[in-house]
């Protein structure tokens, strides 16, 4: 690959030299625009975090403490809907998507600018409508399931508007995305050059844009149903609560690789570029993410195999949920075989993204525990699916996330972080995680309900340890963030490239120009010939 | 003007089809007053998207994508309607 290194002159700060509110507020940079959706987005990681800490300390004990059984409930509703609806879907697409998909494909912006700038927006009017129905907050877990969310008093229907907008914000992300890949590639970018994380992002859009309709829909049918009392989900009413959760679900299973599959692709490079070593499979990882995305909408009826769903049915989508564990399967033998032979370096993106293949194998085997028919009546509804969730979510997304912010920090903001406090940081988070979430595996299949304020005593050591497992977690996000920060004024100038990686954003200075490339880069290779390069650079 | 025409065509066949909708609502068809209405809607909604939305100048892609909620909506119903049957 041509060398277009433009080395800025120290103390030149890029995309970042305009200062004042509405050098942010009205930018049309996608750049600035990505680093709005991190400020947002990790605000409520943080905000929903401290209420699942709230929530363990809560669980300390077997009986009443803390706070009331409907404050319980409020809080792990706004805990859930928090992290899932502002927090987890947003964070890799629209935040690093918008930041990196014009620098890895060579581009200067995204291909609608403007709307790039109303989905940021609207998103954030979402988040006001959303926070406003605290006045009469939810107490219906992050589902929202009927018949109950249709007759509690809570702010059901402002929520749902609420949510409408956000899923407004997410439609139109993915359609920029979805045509600034079809269209503004660098020239000699053919689809077989595109880092992966591109060939992720474009699977995430493509989910985004075809299923958030769905979930937007029924927010209506469900604000109508409240409002104007027409029977959709109603029995009396000739209606069906049932068809509420085939409608969920239909959005919210195939939104679970809207958060999964970008950090994938966020771990496809990370692997090579610290293993030093092309990546295997290239291909294979790329068509699995479509799979993914494809197979991902047709397995939303697991979740509701104890609703009193038909056997028959149940056959089927268990079935396809089986299925779907194939292509995910088959990114996790590939990076696996990339470090074969690796000469791997341990930095803080990699100690991140190889945490994330460890524990994402984890959730991800659990999760065939709760596909299959029978085990899934014993496991259905127990502290076993949490434990699942939060091992592919916190152990899978979020750790990709956190790949991808190490891995890119020096990028998006010209300075280093301190990498051996980013290594502490990195043992408290993994050891604390596991500390937090592996014990509840046990409680499940112990027969232990989530959702439940209050347990029985014989639960309560297990649950001293998740506890306690959860202040280590919260110790090492913070000295992960307090590092961030005092590194965005103090840290070390970065090099342009200061991890030799060979996709197109290590190309241009760190922090990137206001328009990204002072000249557009011509690729004429793919971006994974770490290595030897003459045996690695075959012609792609 | 000449390149307006065939909007004016498509407008006024969907100001047809409207006053078709309408009137056939008071017949009385049975079973199929449902069908009918939804089949008059759906040829409204195809002139909408291929005139006035410029479908039918579009590159495969676009079409591509716009076909492919029609299957996502095929699976719906499909995945839905195996449950509602079926149970018991
Ligand atoms: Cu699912």
């Amino acid at each position: 690959m041509a060398d277009h290194a433009t080395s800025s002159l120290p103390g030149d700060r890029g995309y970042l030299s305009e200062q004042g509110w509405r050098s942010w507020a009205l930018t049309m940079d996608h750049k600035r625009i990505g680093v709005m959706y991190i400020w947002t987005t990790l605000g409520f990681f943080v905000v929903a975090g401290i209420l699942a800490l709230l929530l363990r300390l809560k669980l300390l004990v077997p009986g009443p403490a803390l706070f009331s059984d409907h404050t319980y409930n409020v809080l792990f509703t706004m805990h859930g809907a928090m992290i899932i609806f502002l927090f987890i879907i947003p964070a890799i697409p629209s935040a690093l998507g918008n930041f990196f998909i014009p620098l890895l494909i060579g581009c200067r912006d995204v291909a609608f600018p403007r709307l790039n700038l109303f989905s940021y927006w609207i998103f954030v009017a979402g988040i006001l409508v959303t926070v406003g129905t605290l006045v009469a907050p939810m107490d219906t877990g992050w589902t929202f399931y009927t018949p109950y969310s249709t007759r509690t008093s809570a702010a059901v229907t402002s929520l749902s508007f609420g949510l409408f907008l956000i899923g407004m914000s997410s439609i139109l992300t993915g359609l920029n995305f979805i045509v600034t890949i079809h269209t503004m590639r660098a020239p000699g970018m053919s689809w077989y050059r595109m880092p992966l994380f591109i060939w992720a992002m474009y699977a995430t859009s493509v989910i985004q844009v075809l299923s958030t309709p769905v979930i937007g829909i029924t927010f209506l049918l469900l604000a109508a149903e409240r409002v104007f009392g027409i029977g959709i989900f109603d029995p009396a009413k000739g209606g069906d609560p049932l068809l509420f959760q085939h409608f969920f679900w239909f959005y919210s299973h195939p939104v679970v690789y809207v958060m999964i599959l970008p950090a994938m692709g966020i771990v496809s490079e990370v692997v090579p570029v610290f293993a030093r070593k092309p990546i295997f499979g290239y291909k294979a990882i790329a068509y699995s993410a479509l799979a993914i995305a494809f197979i991902g909408f047709l397995v939303w009826g697991h979740h509701m195999f104890v609703s009193g769903m038909s056997t028959i049915s149940g056959v089927i989508f268990s079935f396809l949920t089986f299925f779907v564990a194939v292509p995910t399967g088959i990114k996790i033998f590939n990076w696996i075989a990339t470090l074969y032979k690796g000469s791997i370096s341990f930095d803080s993106p990699m100690l991140y993204a190889l945490s994330f293949i460890f524990l994402f194998i984890i959730g991800g085997l659990t999760g065939l525990f709760l596909g299959s028919l029978a085990t899934d009546v014993h496991v259905h509804d127990t502290y076993f699916l949490v434990a699942h969730f939060h091992y592919t979510m916190m152990g899978g997304t979020v750790m990709g996330l956190f790949a991808g912010l190490h891995y890119w920090f020096p990028k998006m903001t010209g300075r280093m972080f301190n990498e051996t406090w980013a290594k502490n940081a990195w043992w408290l988070v993994v050891a604390g995680f596991n500390i937090t979430f592996f014990p509840m595996f046990i409680l499940g299949m112990q027969g232990m309900p989530r959702r439940y304020a209050e347990y029985p005593a014989k639960y309560q050591p297990l649950n001293v340890v998740a506890t306690v497992g959860s202040w280590f977690l919260a110790l090492g996000v913070i000295i992960m963030f307090a590092n961030f920060v005092r590194s965005l004024r103090n840290g070390e100038p970065a090099p342009d490239n200061p991890w030799r990686g060979l996709t197109l954003e290590w190309q241009t200075s760190s922090p990137p120009p206001e328009e990204n490339f002072h000249e557009i880069p011509t690729v004429t290779d793919w971006p994974y010939g770490y290595g030897n390069r003459n045996e690695a650079s075959r012609d792609h | 003007m000449a390149a307006y025409k065939i909007y004016f065509v498509a407008w006024s066949t969907l100001l047809v089809l409207t006053a078709v909708t309408v009137a056939v609502s008071y017949l009385n068809l049975g079973l199929w007053n449902a069908s009918v209405a939804l089949a008059i809607a759906s040829l409204k909604a195809g002139l909408v998207a291929l005139y006035f939305m410029h479908l039918r100048h579009e590159i495969k892609l676009v079409l591509g994508f716009a076909v492919f909620p029609f299957l996502i909506l095929g699976l719906i119903l499909v995945g839905t309607l195996i449950d509602a049957i079926y149970r018991f």
